[in-house]
C-alpha cells in the first residue's frame, strides 16, 4: 500500500499515525507540508530513520524545493516528481491518504 | 491505468488542489486515463467561475475547465455540498429559485453516487486535501 502525508509532522500528528500503522514493504510518499518529516536533524528524524528500516519513504520534489529544503533531506528518503508519484500510485494495490 | 481521483479542499486554501491538478496532468501526459474528479466538501469551490485571482497568480477553476476541455475530463460536484456553499448550475439556480449561477465550463453537478461508482470504476482512487 502507498501511504500519502500532506501535513507537517511538527504541527499534525498524521505522520506518526500512517507510520504506525504503515505494514512492511509499504511506502510513504511525503507531500505539502508533509515533506518536512524528510528534513534532517529535526525532533522527528530519528522516528522517520526508524521508519526506513522497514518501509519506502518518498517525498515530492516540488513540494522540497519550494520550501528550500533540498539540502536538507535525509538519506534513505528518495525525491519524485509528480512523474513519479503516478507511478508509486501505479505500483501500490491501493492509496491511504492521511489527511 | 484508470484512476479516480477526490479533492476535498477549496482553491487557495491550502496546496490540495494544486496537488490533484499537477497529479492529473502527470497521469494523463503518461497516458493514463482520469475516470472522473469528484470534488467533495470545500472542494467543491473549485468549481465557480467567479473567482478572480491576481493575474501573476495560477488560476485554478480556468486551469481545470481547460484541462476537461482538452482530455475530456468528467469533473462532477457534490450536489449536497455545492447548495450548502452556494455553487449552482442554471437547473440548480432556477429550482432553487436563485437569480444567477456560478458553475464554470466543464464540471457538472451530481450526486455522491458518483464517487462510489468513480471508486468502483477506477483502478485507484486517490484523496486530496484538506
Amino acid at each position: 500500500m502507498l501511504h500519502t502525508v500532506n501535513k507537517s509532522p511538527f504541527d499534525n500528528s498524521t505522520l506518526q499515525t500512517c507510520l504506525k500503522f504503515a505494514r512492511r514493504g509499504s511506502a510513504v510518499l511525503l507531500i505539502e507540508d508533509g515533506v518536512y518529516a524528510a528534513a534532517r536533524d529535526t525532533a522527528v528524524s530519528k522516528q522517520v530513520q526508524e521508519a526506513l528500516k522497514s518501509v519506502s519513504i518518498y517525498a515530492l520534489k516540488p513540494d522540497v524545493e519550494a520550501r528550500g529544503m533540498q539540502n536538507r533531506v535525509m538519506d534513505g528518503v528518495r525525491l519524485v516528481d509528480y512523474g513519479g508519484f503516478v507511478d508509486l500510485v501505479v505500483e501500490h494495490n491501493a492509496v491511504q491518504s492521511w489527511l | 491505468m484508470k484512476f479516480g481521483i477526490l479533492v476535498n479542499e477549496g482553491p487557495y486554501t491550502h496546496q490540495a488542489s494544486d496537488t490533484a491538478y499537477q497529479f492529473v496532468k502527470a497521469a494523463l501526459a503518461k497516458g493514463h486515463e482520469i475516470y472522473r474528479v469528484f470534488f467533495y466538501h470545500d472542494g467543491v469551490n473549485n468549481a465557480t467561475r467567479l473567482t478572480v485571482p491576481p493575474q501573476d497568480d495560477r488560476n485554478i477553476v480556468k486551469r481545470w475547465s481547460e484541462l476537461a476541455a482538452q482530455h475530456k475530463l468528467d469533473l462532477v460536484v457534490c450536489i449536497a455540498a455545492a447548495q450548502r456553499r452556494g455553487l449552482m448550475d442554471k437547473s440548480e439556480a432556477k429550482r432553487n429559485g436563485k437569480d444567477a449561477d456560478n458553475i464554470a465550463p466543464g464540471f457538472r453537478i451530481s450526486g455522491l453516487g458518483q464517487l462510489i461508482e468513480a471508486g468502483i470504476q477506477a483502478d485507484r482512487l486517490v484523496v486530496f486535501g484538506a
